[in-house]
């Protein structure tokens, strides 16, 4: 069972109230219609699929309801943190080390 | 080669069981190779087996980081059908099937397919129109597949709990009775052997951590622990990790990576007759040769390399195998694993050329590989072999994505595959 802390409601709860929401920080197009098939198709399909420390969007829907972002390594399943939707991308030197 | 009999069963009983050769020899990789193949899993070695046997090229390397048949084709829970909604799924599937038909004696090897039949239960009025939907578009596509009754149901799968109280009531069933199951780990062991008997290298322990290509575009061979190896072709099968290999070679690919759970519990007398699978609560059953009552469903909802998974995941599915068979409340279970599956939007595989030159993929087959394990080895050599496609896995390319001509299993069927 995954641990995950809300950076909403600043508790960590079990796995089963949340709901995984796919990988972060991919910015739909301002224009689709201007958009070529290939940029189209990379939007809508194309996913890094990470071995190692992944950024994704969860969702806390047994809690708040709302939707935040993570850093998981997907190897050991650890989370290295989680943060509010909206804000930055942490750097990938500033998270702590997997196993702590 | 060997060839098995009861003749030779019995010629080597009588010798004390003492001089059976070794099946395929742990080959260490030469410098270079026509083709090499990424993945000793069934889907692999099944493609070594058809280049060399339908196409004539032997000078052929599968090259596996683990050990063989050691990845999801022993993780599975062996359910082969072909009872799928589209054309090009119905083609590619049955094509499997009509190999798995014959296949332990195509191999010498006994696979020990058993047509036990799938079934399929309906909980609501929605699965009845679903499921009757697919038994008439099967049914045009000459796959066998029928309608049965909950009384039917029952008949055929003495076990189940048809009752009104019952926690998800059977309403009806769809049953292909084509269908059934397969010893897994001989399927891997089988082209094995059958490969390497005509000149196939298998190559274990030896993780291939990169793929290059020349100045033109074209492929040049694979980075490995044990050096560069050169070929002139290289095919990548490498189910879970398919993206890590593939992105090395500059291919990124509409796949995600997911555990998908399974577990057995302990061996029991024979019980239960066939495949049961329930989509509405998501869970399959069906019984092994050895007595276990193997167990299985869907995905975590997570991406994930650990080929660990979560309990919640089990929890759910035992509890929803107990609700459908009361009979089964006080077993115990013995172990539970997970595989890597790779998963594409649409549920559907993507089997054969990328945009580099000479590099080939089969990947995305999701929580259904194994089923297809015939048909899509048997195609991609074809493609391979020939550099385009065979006409049934014409339609899984890598293109789909971009046209938008998707294969929709995913919404067509929303069921575990």
């Amino acid at each position: 069972m995954l641990l995950i802390h809300c950076p909403y409601c600043d508790e960590t709860l079990p796995e089963a109230e949340f709901a995984y929401a796919g990988e972060a920080h991919i910015v739909r197009p301002d224009n689709p219609a201007d958009v070529s098939d290939e940029e189209w198709r990379d939007f809508l399909f194309i996913r890094n699929n990470l071995k190692g420390p992944h950024y994704e969007r969860w969702r806390h829907i047994h809690g708040c309801g709302r939707f935040f972002n993570a850093v998981r390594n997907t190897v050991t399943d650890r989370f290295l943190t989680t943060y509010r939707a909206g804000e930055r991308r942490p750097d990938p030197e500033s998270l702590p080390e997997d196993g702590q | 080669m060997t060839h098995f009999s009861a003749l030779s069963l019995l010629r080597h009983a009588l010798g004390g069981n003492k001089k059976w050769e070794e099946q395929w020899p742990n080959s260490e990789p030469k410098a270079e190779y026509d083709v090499i193949i990424v993945g000793a899993g069934g889907h692999g070695l099944g493609a070594a087996y058809y280049l060399a046997k339908e196409h004539g090229i032997t000078d052929v390397a599968v090259i596996e980081k683990g050990w063989l048949g050691g990845g999801n084709t022993g993780r599975n829970t062996t359910i082969i059908r072909s009872n799928y909604l589209y054309d090009e799924s119905a083609r590619l599937y049955d094509h499997a099937l009509d190999l798995w038909e014959g296949l332990s004696q195509e191999l010498n090897y006994n696979v020990m397919f058993s047509q036990r039949g799938v079934m399929m239960l309906a909980h609501s009025v929605h699965d009845v129109q679903s499921f009757q939907r697919h038994v008439h578009a099967n049914r045009l596509n000459d796959v066998d597949n029928r309608w049965l009754t909950k009384e039917e149901a029952k008949a055929y799968c003495p076990p189940l709990d048809i009752s009104q109280t019952a926690r998800y009531p059977v309403m009806g069933a769809a049953l292909q009775k084509r269908a059934g199951t397969a010893r897994h780990d001989a399927v891997a062991w089988g082209y094995a052997r059958g490969a390497a008997a005509r000149g196939v290298d298998i190559i274990q322990n030896c993780p291939v951590t990169a793929i290059r290509s020349d100045a033109t575009g074209a492929v040049e061979g694979v980075e490995t622990p044990r050096g560069f190896i050169k070929a002139k072709k290289v095919a990548v099968s490498a189910a879970g990790h398919t993206s890590v290999v593939m992105d090395s070679a500059g291919v990124r690919l509409p796949l995600e990576s997911y555990p998908l759970q399974a577990l057995v519990s302990e061996p029991v007398k024979p019980i239960f007759p066939c495949v049961v699978m329930s989509n509405t609560v998501h869970a399959y059953i069906s019984q092994s040769d050895k007595g276990e009552l193997v167990i299985g469903s869907g995905t975590d909802q997570y991406t994930s390399y650990s080929q660990r998974g979560g309990l919640p995941l089990i929890e759910h599915t035992v509890a929803a195998i107990c609700e459908i068979f009361p009979i089964f409340n006080r077993m115990r279970m013995l172990r539970k694993w997970a595989g890597i599956v790779d998963v594409t939007p649409d549920r559907s595989a993507i089997l054969g050329k990328t945009p580099v030159q000479g590099l080939y993929v089969n990947c995305g087959w999701g929580t259904g590989g194994f089923k297809a394990t015939p048909g899509a080895a048997h195609t991609l050599a074809w493609t391979v072999a020939k550099d385009e496609p065979h006409p049934i896995n014409a339609p899984f390319t890598l293109e789909r994505f971009t046209t938008g001509r998707l294969i929709d299993e995913a919404a067509a069927a929303a069921v575990a595959h």
